[in-house]
């Protein structure tokens, strides 16, 4: 694993800390009850649903811990979670039977 | 009494939300875990989920230090995970946009996930609360969870090393994300637009910088706004 550099290490935080916080303040503290733009809205609302899996996709395909091998676990794990938090919108749930599925596998194949 | 009702909103705030515990506790101790696998120390570990308080972020931020991206997109990059909660607090405005700027500022701080999901339920539940009822329950509910997401992290931190490779908890946290995007896949919507991101991701993964990720992000936002307006059209 590579050594991150102290100071940068300290830039991410301040800068993540600060940045986080004016993602917060800004429409609950500086928009009041102006209406915004429908267009900002409507991209607003899939913000997570796209930046989430789009950060994702490659670690599953290609996961680091088998220097980029795809593997049958992982993947298999990643199904899972992905259909048991779609199927009982439940994010413990889906925690539990793709780490579950994840161990099984593991020990069954490695 | 105000004060009176405030207090019980708190408190009914607080019972709502102390589900959540089940799910900031793990994921503030495989924050900890991860962190400290990174090379963070203890103290910035801390440092790092007090002051940021978004876990999505914060494992973003590592995951991208870890590859050698740039500050500048590592910043960029969880950032745009944390977008998310700017629509939190777009969406909370309506309703807690009347209250003291000092009241506004300290639960601007506070909105996560689980605050903004159980206040907005209940201000669209009770629509006649007064402001200072809204702001205990929003208080309340985001109590619990608070000291306990800091105190998961420390101890992850604490533990981390001692954890052995065979736990693979390199893949804790995509199974944790992935957990997470099943129930947000509300609408046809946020499926297309969750399918054109990863597309893109996987396609895009030899571009420099990590930047694939803030490309894939943006395609898949305007798939998923596009597909929005496609499907009210087409609708009866």
């Amino acid at each position: 694993m590579n050594q991150i550099d102290q100071t940068t290490i300290w830039i991410i935080i301040v800068g993540l800390a600060v940045g986080s916080y004016a993602l917060r303040f800004t429409f609950i503290g500086l928009v009041g009850d102006r209406p915004m733009p429908p267009w900002l809205l409507r991209h607003l609302r899939y913000t997570a649903v796209a930046i989430l899996p789009a950060l994702i996709a490659p670690l599953v395909v290609w996961p680091a811990a088998t220097e980029g091998q795809p593997d049958i676990p992982r993947m298999s794990a990643a199904a899972v979670a992905l259909s048991v938090g779609i199927l009982t919108k439940n994010v413990l749930a889906a925690i539990f039977t793709g780490a579950a599925t994840l161990y099984t596998l593991l020990y069954l194949v490695g | 009494m105000a004060s009176a009702t405030s207090k019980s909103y708190f408190w009914k705030g607080f019972r709502d939300g102390t589900p959540f515990v089940f799910v900031a506790v793990p994921f503030g101790l495989l924050f900890g875990v991860f962190s400290t696998e990174a090379g963070l120390n203890i103290v910035q570990t801390i440092a790092f989920s007090i002051t940021v308080f978004a876990g999505a972020a914060q494992f973003t931020a590592l995951q991208l230090l870890q590859d050698e991206t740039p500050t500048i997109i590592v910043l960029i990059s969880a950032l745009a995970v944390n977008l998310r909660v700017a629509m939190y607090s777009a969406s909370l405005t309506p309703y807690l946009g009347a209250a003291p700027l000092w009241q506004r500022a300290c639960a601007a701080y506070l909105i996560v996930d689980q605050s903004y999901a159980c206040s907005i339920a209940q201000f669209e539940k009770k629509p006649d609360l007064a402001i200072p009822q809204r702001m205990a329950y929003f208080l309340g509910s985001v109590t619990p969870i608070t000291p306990l997401w800091v105190l998961g992290t420390c101890l992850g931190a604490v533990l981390g090393a001692q954890i052995p490779e065979s736990w693979a908890l390199d893949f804790a946290l995509p199974i944790t994300f992935l957990a997470m995007i099943g129930p947000m896949m509300r609408t046809l919507a946020h499926v297309i637009a969750a399918l054109v991101a990863i597309v893109v991701a996987l396609l895009t993964v030899s571009v420099p910088f990590n930047l694939g990720l803030l490309i894939a992000g943006a395609a898949g936002m305007m798939a998923g706004a596009q597909a929005e307006l496609m499907l009210k059209r087409n609708a009866p």
